[in-house]
């Protein structure tokens, strides 16, 4: 199978073009340097995603906090966690890297707070 | 009214305005004030939840709010005095505002002023968008606030008019929060937002994005039903037997940022009218002696890095102009020409180092950019790919400016 990827490391935003197979990749051009190539690598065979959103949050000056996943998460994981996201709620206060979820969808991410909420009447 | 002074007053408490303030105390200035009509510091980067900001300063990918913080401690640190939800209302060129916060007006007068307001966004009205007024259109930026901020979801099925980075970030959020978007229409050729997030937003959620398309007409008794868009020709007409119907129930605008420089204007700031932001030197020094720009109400930026690195500059030029030691050179022009939409800063002395900023008009391969006094050329440099979305920053040393009466920036 071939596939083109525009590689987003750096502003030169190679287009690569690889030929690949379940195996592996067979042949690869069109990048500038190496880490473009891994990047096609990791794309095709495992992509992963900081994944960010917002959790509702009681007894909080605003109604919600936003997070994110501490590391990296795979790519097909993200809707599942969407799905955990939207069930859970966090109590305020909370302080800017709290954990909120452990290991999210058992992905050994954690789910932490990326701002802080003081406690509130909403 | 209640009247004082003060040394710097810093107007916007989003990334510029935190910056600017903390490289001017550092630098020694001891009496300023950052107003902020929020009721929270931070600006934009609050609602931008997503991440990817930092990667130039702090050598890690951060949040919008997570970038925030480290200026939030560092001004709290520095105990730089804040007024939130306070607005700075008139401003004239002897530096005197005016400023209104709850119950009160207060006149200020500062020796120093350094703009920081931001940028609000295009709204369908300045684009000319045909067709009813119904209930569903948004600015991509309303959206994001209502959505991370103040969990108000905003429609289930969404088409997004214009690729711009914060329309692009909006469509991965509201197909995340559960919305159905069903494309982004984009009038030119080419994506207007950063290649990371055509990757990151659109392809990884298969978002079909409609190059050389925009919408025609809206829709809709009291809500929006439908959306019609078509193809647009290369010399900006609409194709004829190209338009289709979309039925959607909500339509995002993400077609441009504006510097928001009324109180500039009233003050007698003369503006750019490319970037529409103030005519500056390289020390972001306005025509006013005393009044500075930084940050979006200076040029719009793609990265809140440069932003931040524009302020601090901009900052500490402000700390010196305060304390008398400004270095006073020559007056010279900058110019630009082919290939270039912009370029800032308009003038320069030839006292300093300088950061040209530009965006180039078309995307493109393998290009020289050539800064030129006449024939002599003063420095050139390649890029394998230039792209309007993403600024293009160039360095000039001090000994590089040594007798030259002006220079013109092109790229070929």
């Amino acid at each position: 199978m071939t596939k083109r990827f525009l590689c987003i490391i750096c502003p030169n935003s190679c287009l690569i073009e690889v030929d690949y197979t379940q195996r592996g990749v067979r042949r690869i051009g069109g990048s500038l340097c190496k880490k473009g190539d891994d990047y096609v690598q990791k794309e095709l065979f495992f992509p992963t995603r900081v994944l960010t959103s917002s959790l509702r949050v009681t007894n909080g000056e605003l109604p919600l906090v936003s997070v994110k996943t501490n590391q990296p998460i795979p790519k097909a994981k993200i809707m599942e966690i969407m799905k955990i996201l939207r069930q859970t709620t966090a109590s305020a206060p909370i302080k800017i890297g709290d954990i909120l979820i452990k290991s999210v969808a058992q992905t050994g991410a954690d789910i932490v707070a990326t701002k802080g909420i003081k406690g509130g009447t909403s | 009214m209640l009247k004082s002074l003060c040394d710097l007053l810093i107007i916007g408490g989003g990334p510029a305005g935190l910056a600017a303030a903390i490289a001017a105390k550092e630098a020694g200035v001891e009496d300023l004030l950052i107003v902020e009509r929020e009721d929270y510091l931070g600006g934009i980067l609050n609602q931008c939840i997503h991440d990817g900001f930092g990667l130039e300063i702090f050598k890690e990918s951060l949040t919008g709010p997570e970038y925030a913080a480290k200026f939030f401690s560092k001004v709290k640190k520095l105990r730089i005095p804040v007024m939130t939800k306070t607005m700075v209302i008139s401003m004239n060129q002897t530096k005197e505002v005016i400023l209104s916060s709850k119950n009160r007006l207060l006149q200020l007068r500062a020796k120093a002023i350094i703009l920081a307001m931001g940028c609000r966004e295009r709204t369908g009205a300045a684009v000319g968008i045909p067709g009813p007024r119904p209930a569903g259109i948004y600015t991509a930026g309303v959206a994001q606030n209502l959505i991370n901020i103040r969990n108000i979801m905003i429609g289930k099925r969404v088409l997004i008019l214009g690729s711009g980075d914060i329309g692009l970030i909006m469509a991965r959020s509201l197909t995340l929060e559960g919305a159905r978007v069903l494309a982004v229409v984009e009038i030119l050729p080419y994506p207007s937002g950063l290649p990371r997030n055509i990757v990151q937003c659109l392809e990884d959620f298969n978002i079909p994005l409609f190059l050389s398309h925009t919408v025609v007409n809206i829709e809709g008794d009291g809500r929006v039903d439908s959306v019609a868009i078509a193809r647009v020709g290369s010399r900006g007409g609409i194709v004829p037997g190209t338009k289709q119907r979309i039925s959607c129930d909500t339509l995002l605008l993400s077609v441009g940022l504006i510097p928001e420089n009324e109180l500039s204007r009233q003050a007698g700031v003369i503006l750019d009218e490319k970037t529409l932001g103030p005519v500056v030197d390289e020390n972001g020094e306005t025509n006013i002696p005393g009044v500075f720009a930084c940050g979006n109400v200076l040029q719009v930026h793609d990265l809140v890095d440069y932003a931040t690195i524009e302020a601090r500059r901009v900052g500490e030029s402000a700390a010196s102009y305060l304390m008398g030691r400004r270095k006073r050179g020559r007056r010279i022009r900058t110019q630009f020409g082919h290939g270039l939409r912009y370029l800032l800063p308009q003038w320069i002395s030839d006292q300093n180092d300088v950061i040209l900023s530009m965006r180039v008009s078309s995307p493109g391969k393998d290009k020289t950019l050539l800064i030129k006094d006449g024939k002599r050329l003063i420095k050139e440099v390649f890029y394998r790919s230039v792209n309007p979305a993403e600024m293009l920053r160039v360095r000039l040393k001090r000994e590089d400016l040594y007798g030259i009466d002006g220079f013109k920036v092109t790229i070929k």
